[in-house]
């Protein structure tokens, strides 16, 4: 795969590092000067210098010919205009932008970059799920976010634990695909029973999920 | 109008003192509180500290209210970001922006920005006045 990265720093330089360990054709683009020299000699890729976002650097790059180019800056508006220019301009297939601020997230969707990450949403919820402070998580999004796959950790006052899942009422539209217990993975049927702590992955409609929360935890 | 202006350089000091003067309700955006000194005493306008790419500073300065968002900044893709969250997420009717390298104009035309570039501005400029000079000289003759 040919990949074009922008950005500065350690975390583009062990990314890239990796990328060239598997065997990717990478050309990374850095504005700043001695930096790039530096990564020239330790990278087994092309480095440019340059700003990422600049249609004359990024035709450079051979964004023509590219699979994806990902965009890791500390600067949003660098990251979005590079995949714009990436996509509008030279048809790139796929862009990927890392947003600092994480409110931008949606916002880079709409406006047609292919995968977007906060990596401070990403450290925030792995946190929250580690401490218990949150019951609910989002797994994935079907059908332009219509449905949604979640995880629900049942809170030691939950007002199903002890209950199996025939006396349970779900609301209309929802399905709990399967118990995670103790890391094993059970597959729920009518008497299986529910206990505080288990992890519970459910499907269902986006918008109705405040019933099901209530019925799972109380809340 | 209510007029949303990202940018306290010299020429959001000039729009926002001329647009403040002519009546508008105006809010200046800059990343740099001392921005903010070259303005007017007559300013009647909000000064908004903060980061125009951050939405929660957008939304503080009420965009979803403005009738125009003007992006002056110094860099052209923090003036292409504002101006496409402005027209696109807040649908604000009229958005226009400083682009001054050429190469990102084709950019702003695909997603339908209006765009000023002082660049094009200085070159047809330049262009008149060599053409001004000419027919002097032509007449002259």
């Amino acid at each position: 795969m040919k990949i074009i990265l922008i950005g500065g720093g350690k975390t583009t330089y062990f990314l890239a590092k990796q990328f060239a360990a598997h065997g990717h054709k990478l050309t990374l683009i850095n504005r700043s000067p001695e930096e790039s020299q530096a990564l020239a000699h330790r990278l087994n890729a092309t480095i440019l210098l340059g700003e990422g976002s600049d249609p004359e650097i990024l035709e450079q790059a051979g964004a023509r010919c590219a699979d994806v180019l990902l965009a890791m800056t500390s600067h949003d508006h660098d990251n979005l205009v590079a995949c714009q220019v990436a996509a509008e301009k030279f048809d790139m297939p796929r862009t990927i932008a890392l947003v600092n601020d994480p409110d931008n997230e949606e916002i880079f969707r709409k406006l047609r970059v292919s995968i977007v990450f906060s990596a401070t949403r990403i450290i925030a919820s792995l946190l929250e799920q580690q401490t218990g402070f949150i019951a609910i998580t989002q797994l994935m999004a079907l059908s332009q976010g219509k449905i949604n796959v979640t995880e629900i950790r049942l809170p030691a006052n939950s007002p199903v634990a002890g209950k199996n899942l025939q006396q349970i009422e779900l609301p209309q539209g929802f399905l709990i695909a399967s118990i995670i217990r103790q890391g094993e993975v059970l597959v729920p049927r009518g008497p299986t029973f529910l206990k505080a702590g288990d992890q519970l992955i459910v499907i269902g409609e986006a918008e109705n999920y405040q019933d099901v929360l209530r019925v799972l935890t109380g809340d | 109008m209510y007029i949303v202006i990202v940018g306290c350089s010299r020429l959001g000091v000039l729009l926002a003192n001329r647009l403040s003067h002519q009546g508008h309700s105006i809010v200046v955006i800059d990343r740099r509180e001392s921005a903010f000194n070259e303005l007017s005493p007559e300013f009647s306008g909000f000064k908004l500290t903060g980061d125009a790419t951050e939405l929660s500073v957008l939304k503080q300065a009420k965009i979803d209210k403005a009738d125009c968002v003007l992006s002056t900044c110094h860099e052209d893709t923090l003036n292409l970001m504002v101006t496409q969250v402005s027209k696109y997420i807040f649908k604000v009717p009229k958005v226009i922006a400083r682009v001054h390298k050429p190469s990102y104009e084709s950019i702003f035309s695909r997603f339908e920005i209006e765009i000023i570039s002082p660049t094009q501005l200085a070159l047809k400029a330049f262009l008149e006045a060599l053409d001004l000079k000419e027919k002097a000289g032509d007449t002259a003759r």
